[in-house]
């Protein structure tokens, strides 16, 4: 594996939250400001820190929802019912808020966008976020498998379709629903399994690289089905959210 | 100076047993960096291999008969997450190292699909490290680094590398694969060494 540039921005930073986006109902995206922010590769996180009046701190790990940029990035958090962190990301932080962030952080679950290789992203539930910034970013081939409960649950409906508008045939998503399907879908609700995968991925030949995030159980699958249908382990690359109850 | 978060009044949680920058969790998260390899038994090999190249194997019965222990440790991971008095059983490294002639100071675990990760050979020794068969009472699972993995409780979990194939006793230290791509090459929790500039 190719050495990984150093992150040279590990200090923690302050952040004013600049707006807010509701995602769905337990979902938001944050805009962060961030001053001398220089960008951030497709994929990568920040850590979160938030102080209390008291001193009390905490931090949790979000994925970069947003394309790199100057100044600005997005992270996209799913509210965990009883959690210490989310719940106030997701519900109570508002702009002209202030927390801390440092990062950009993790050379592994990235893509360059001078790697030209396709890429296949699967994504379950809020691990779409570093996805998204992939998506969002994509100069290459890109197809998106996208997983999750049901439509209201489903993160950024419209920008996705707007990347796939925009990409000129470069971006392609699609949708996978659990629980409930949309009025008119033509499938009842069902995991993601080997054939919607195998019809989805890239051929052999492609030379894909595959990037899947999501819960534990999600991403175990999602992985153990690409090996089944003949993705080199090696260009798999995964990250996991989730707790995994045992 | 501080940057309070207005509104966020967090949990106190005031544990002696919790590094910095750690949080408590009774679940158990799962990290790696790709799929699960499929390890079969049948063909599975443990091997410590010596800075002359000299090689000691165990095949999966003749791991399981060596004497185990079955130590209770709290255990910490970089992503911020700490489990308390999490149960194993496996063999101890001295153990494995006892026949073993080398003047090693370090070693590169790695791991059957493709992971690395180093650590001074002492971390491992005086009964601080295992490998690791069993977890709470059953045999490890796939996504926990079953059928064995490497158990450092004193450092980051990502130093406990999962499905462990080989460890190789070197004169120099080597770099593995977080290692290399920017975070710690030492990775104490307690004193929070996260990343390479921590
Ligand atoms: C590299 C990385 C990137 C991440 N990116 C994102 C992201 O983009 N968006 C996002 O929403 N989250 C993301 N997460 C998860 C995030 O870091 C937190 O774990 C999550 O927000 C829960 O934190 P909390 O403080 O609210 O809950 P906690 O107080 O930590 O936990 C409360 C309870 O919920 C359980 N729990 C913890 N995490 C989860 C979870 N993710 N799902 C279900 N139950 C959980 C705990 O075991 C506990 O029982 C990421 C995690 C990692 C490691």
């Amino acid at each position: 594996m190719a050495r990984a540039a150093l992150p040279n921005r590990l200090t923690w930073q302050p952040a004013t939250v600049a707006a807010t986006r509701t995602e769905t109902g337990t979902a938001r995206t944050l805009v962060l400001a961030v001053a001398g922010w220089t960008g951030h590769v497709p994929g990568q996180h920040v850590d979160v820190r938030l102080t209390a009046p008291d001193g009390y701190t905490a931090y949790r790990s979000y994925s970069i929802s947003s394309a790199p940029a100057p100044g600005l990035l997005e992270v996209t958090v799913q509210a965990v019912t009883g959690g210490e962190v989310s719940p106030y990301l997701v519900e109570v932080a508002e702009p002209g808020d202030q927390l801390e962030i440092r990062g950009p952080l993790g050379g592994w679950f990235i893509r360059r966008p001078a790697d030209s290789r396709p890429a296949l992203l699967v994504g379950g539930g809020s691990g779409v976020a570093p996805l998204m910034s992939m998506v969002r970013a994509a100069t290459n081939p890109t197809r998106l498998l996208y997983s999750t409960r049901s439509p209201s649950d489903a993160l950024f409906s419209a920008d996705l379709a707007s990347a796939e508008a925009a990409g000129g045939g470069r971006v392609a998503v699609t949708r996978v629903y659990t629980r409930a399907v949309p009025p008119g879908w033509p499938a009842a609700p069902r995991r993601l399994d080997a054939d919607t995968l195998a019809r989805v991925a890239w051929p052999r030949e492609a030379d894909a690289v595959a990037f899947v995030c999501g819960p534990t159980g999600f991403v175990e699958t999602v992985a153990d089905l690409l090996v089944d249908i003949g993705h080199d382990p090696a260009n798999i690359r995964t990250e996991r959210f989730g707790p995994t109850g045992g | 100076m501080a940057v309070i978060s207005r509104g966020f009044g967090g949990r106190r949680r005031d544990d002696a047993n919790l590094p910095p920058g750690q949080y408590r969790t009774d679940d158990f998260p799962v990290l790696s960096a790709g799929p699960t390899p499929r390890i079969n038994l049948d063909t599975w090999e443990l091997a410590v291999i010596t800075e002359a190249g000299e090689r000691s194997t165990w095949s999966w019965a003749e791991f399981t008969a060596l004497p185990a222990d079955q130590p209770t440790v709290d255990i910490h991971c970089v992503t911020h997450w700490s489990k308390f008095g999490t149960r194993w059983r496996g063999v101890a490294v001295d153990t494995l190292l006892a026949d073993v002639e080398s003047a090693a100071d370090y070693v590169v675990a790695h791991s059957y699909g493709g992971y690395t990760t180093n650590m001074p050979l002492e971390d491992l020794l005086d009964g601080q490290a295992w490998v690791a068969y069993e977890f709470d009472g059953e045999p490890l699972t796939p996504v926990h680094g079953g059928p064995a993995r490497l158990l450092v409780p004193h450092l980051y979990f990502w130093k406990s590398a999962k499905w462990l194939r080989a460890l190789e006793l070197r004169l120099d230290d080597e770099p593995g694969f977080w290692e290399t791509a920017g975070y710690h090459n030492d990775g104490d929790p307690w004193r929070e060494q996260r990343y390479q500039t921590d």
